[in-house]
């Protein structure tokens, strides 16, 4: 009964990560538009993202942890770093892995961001858009519930949600101030 | 201080313009060598002459060299002079380029300096290199400049756009939050003189300080070289006291009848307008630059053909100087050729206050104060233009669709 | 017996960085108002504007949520304090 109260929360863990880093990427967006949304100041937004990160990165390290004392899943140490190597489901379980590793250079590259400048920041940071699609992917193709009505709606709701903001950022209008600062010559 | 068994006579004034063959052996017959002097001696020297910086900002040179603190300093010799309006630090280094090279082997021995660096434009590199290699062959100096070509941008001789330079980058301004002093090239103690000031030092350290206080005003003493540009009879760099008034100027160095001059641009195009009736009381300050504008010029026109440039010049790295001063130029534009009303200059005058101390470098803040002066200035004329006329053009029919009879060029 | 030295801080913007994205003026009103272009004005007219002791937490928060690290602190000591003799 243990092992099914592993597995249970051990994808249940999973699942609520992919809600955080969903709202994480989505509010990464809203902070580069410097805009005050829904009703947070922009300040908020720039917390609320982080804190979203860290809520996400916490639950991903719970998801594994827990599924590493099920058998069920076959895990071994090794599988947290290098991807493609599990006895289970071996892809899409990799791209767990895969997406974990991007995790980790994100977050470790967020905490020293003052010692790397903002170049070096912002060119490492945008691998968190390679990051989430290989999460979703591990998500829909290692879940064992993927087939399940609920999951793929969920699912939807994150994409839907990743997808909408990448289609604002790429408006012409998108930062607050765009337009207003476009030169006065004519 | 020991001097020269046989030293020339002090010249009076011209001082740094005596020199007219850039060879080291016509400098030592016209100025004699370089002397033996110690830190303590030159420091004291420059204090005593009161000597201040010829780049414009007008800083005590003995303060600039005491204060430099830390290891492995730098000195820079800045020749870059970006300025349109400015030929002197062109034509010091063509004509006396062993004064700028002998001031800048004693600004080294007066921090002793660990690297030297020579940043001047293209035009004045083969010159500059020429008189290196005299000296090298001859072994005068116990230091070996590095020759950095400077960009001919307006900004190029800004501080810290120097410094990047050097350090290999472009040359554009940087953020600063301590003084060169402290960290300049490198993060070294640095100190960075106008090639002029450095031409002075070399004087200085062979005639000494009671010379050099003999000629211009006691509280900044000494002599200037004053570039003299538009429209006047004579132009070119010449050579004044410090304390020479605008109407000096333009009278005995330029050769022209003041009441041709409409106003005079006092500074370069970060400084300001001097109005006609102005002339007789206003003592060239800052950097060495009159450009004067004749009667049958309009004021409003230049304006904005310099706001232009400074638009177009701006490093594009600070929104405020990027965002603000193509409309400042737009606008002023507007005001010369249209016809507006008084919310044209009210505006203006929002988006100087606006930009003015928004930068990493003084940019914005010099274009602020030349367009602040030029509508001061050229107040009647702005009541003129409002109603189709220029005062530029007082004889002339009012003008429709056309501009103002002045040329409005760009040095 | 004389009191220590208080050190004043400063905000320090880097205007190369500076994008105006508003965090710092959300973070300081009292110290920093908004141009119509979005970026940062202080209020006070300086070009470092001091922080009042008070603001101290929310000057450190937005030095840190600045996105592009353009706000630093810096502290100085008030001139009438400084040694040396020659410092510029």
């Amino acid at each position: 009964m243990i092992d099914e109260a592993l597995w249970a929360i051990g994808r249940g863990t999973g699942v609520m990560a992919l809600a955080f880093l969903t709202i994480s990427v989505a509010l990464g967006i809203g902070t580069r538009s410097g805009r005050s949304l829904f009703a947070l100041p922009r300040f908020a937004v720039a917390d609320v993202h982080r804190f979203a990160a860290l809520a996400g990165s916490i639950l991903v390290l719970l998801h594994m942890t827990l599924l590493f004392f099920d058998p069920y899943a076959q895990l071994r140490f090794v599988d947290f770093v290098v991807p493609f190597l599990g006895a289970y489901r071996p892809m899409w379980q990799g791209m767990g892995t895969l997406a974990f590793d991007l995790l980790i250079v994100i977050v470790l590259t967020s905490l020293l961001r003052r010692r790397m400048g903002v170049r070096a920041f912002r060119a490492v940071h945008w691998v968190a858009y390679a990051l989430w699609p290989i999460a979703l992917a591990h998500a829909l193709g290692n879940g064992t519930d993927a087939y399940r009505g609920w999951f793929l709606a969920f699912a939807g709701c994150c994409a839907l949600t990743v997808g909408a903001a990448v289609v604002w950022r790429l408006r012409g209008d998108f930062t607050e101030y765009a337009e207003v600062r476009m030169s006065g010559r004519t | 201080m020991t001097t020269h068994p046989r030293q020339p006579r002090s010249p009076q004034l011209p001082r740094l313009l005596t020199s007219v063959e850039p060879t080291l052996d016509a400098h030592h017959q016209r100025f004699g060598a370089l002397p033996e002097i110690t830190k303590p001696e030159l420091i004291s020297a420059l204090d005593a002459a009161r000597l201040s910086g010829r780049g414009g900002a007008g800083f005590p040179s003995a303060r600039k060299f005491a204060s430099v603190r830390g290891a492995k300093p730098v000195v820079v010799a800045n020749g870059a002079e970006g300025e349109p309006l400015s030929a002197k630090d062109a034509v010091l280094l063509m004509r006396a380029p062993h004064l700028v090279l002998d001031g800048l082997e004693l600004a080294a021995r007066a921090v002793a300096a660990d690297k030297l660096y020579l940043y001047v434009p293209a035009h004045a590199a083969a010159t500059v290199g020429r008189a290196l290699g005299e000296r090298r062959r001859a072994r005068i100096d116990r230091h070996k400049p590095t020759v950095v070509e400077a960009p001919n941008t307006f900004i190029a001789g800004e501080e810290s756009a120097v410094f990047s330079r050097i350090e290999g980058g472009p040359a554009l301004p940087r953020d600063r939050t301590t003084v060169a002093a402290i960290s300049g090239v490198r993060g070294r103690p640095t100190v960075v003189n106008n090639v002029e000031t450095l031409a002075h030092i070399a004087l200085i350290a062979r005639f000494g300080p009671h010379w050099f206080r003999s000629v211009g005003d006691p509280d900044n003493p000494g002599s200037m070289l004053v570039t003299l540009s538009g429209a006047l009879t004579k132009r070119g760099v010449f050579e004044v006291p410090t304390g020479a008034l605008v109407s000096d100027l333009v009278e005995r160095c330029g050769a022209t009848d003041p009441k041709t001059v409409r106003a005079v641009l006092l500074g370069g195009y970060h400084g300001r307008w001097i109005a006609a009736s102005a002339f007789d009381s206003t003592p060239v300050s800052g950097v060495g630059i009159v450009h004067a504008l004749g009667r049958h010029e309009c004021g409003l026109a230049r304006t904005a053909a310099i706001a232009d440039y400074l638009a177009d010049q701006s490093a594009r790295q600070c929104g405020p100087c990027r965002t603000g001063l193509p409309r400042l130029a737009t606008l002023l534009t507007t005001l010369a050729y249209d016809s507006t009303d008084h919310t044209c200059v009210s505006e203006i005058r929002r988006l100087a206050d606006l930009v003015d101390g928004r930068g990493a470098c003084r940019h914005p803040d010099g274009t602020a104060r030349l367009i602040r002066s030029a509508l001061d200035t050229f107040s009647n004329d702005i009541e003129h233009h409002r109603h189709r006329r220029c005062e530029s053009a007082v004889s002339a029919p009012p003008v429709k669709d056309e501009r103002c009879s002045a040329k409005a060029a760009t040095s | 017996m004389k009191s220590p030295a208080r050190r004043q801080s400063r905000l320090h913007i880097d205007w190369t960085r500076c994008d105006g994205r508003g965090l710092c003026t959300e973070l300081l009103p009292g110290v920093l108002a908004r141009d119509p272009w979005g970026y940062p004005l202080t209020r006070d007219g300086s070009r470092e504007p001091a922080i009042p002791a008070h603001d101290l937490g929310d000057a450190h928060a937005a030095v840190a949520r600045c996105p592009r690290l353009a706000l630093s602190l810096i502290t100085s000591v008030p001139k009438t304090h400084r040694r040396g003799t020659l410092a510029t």
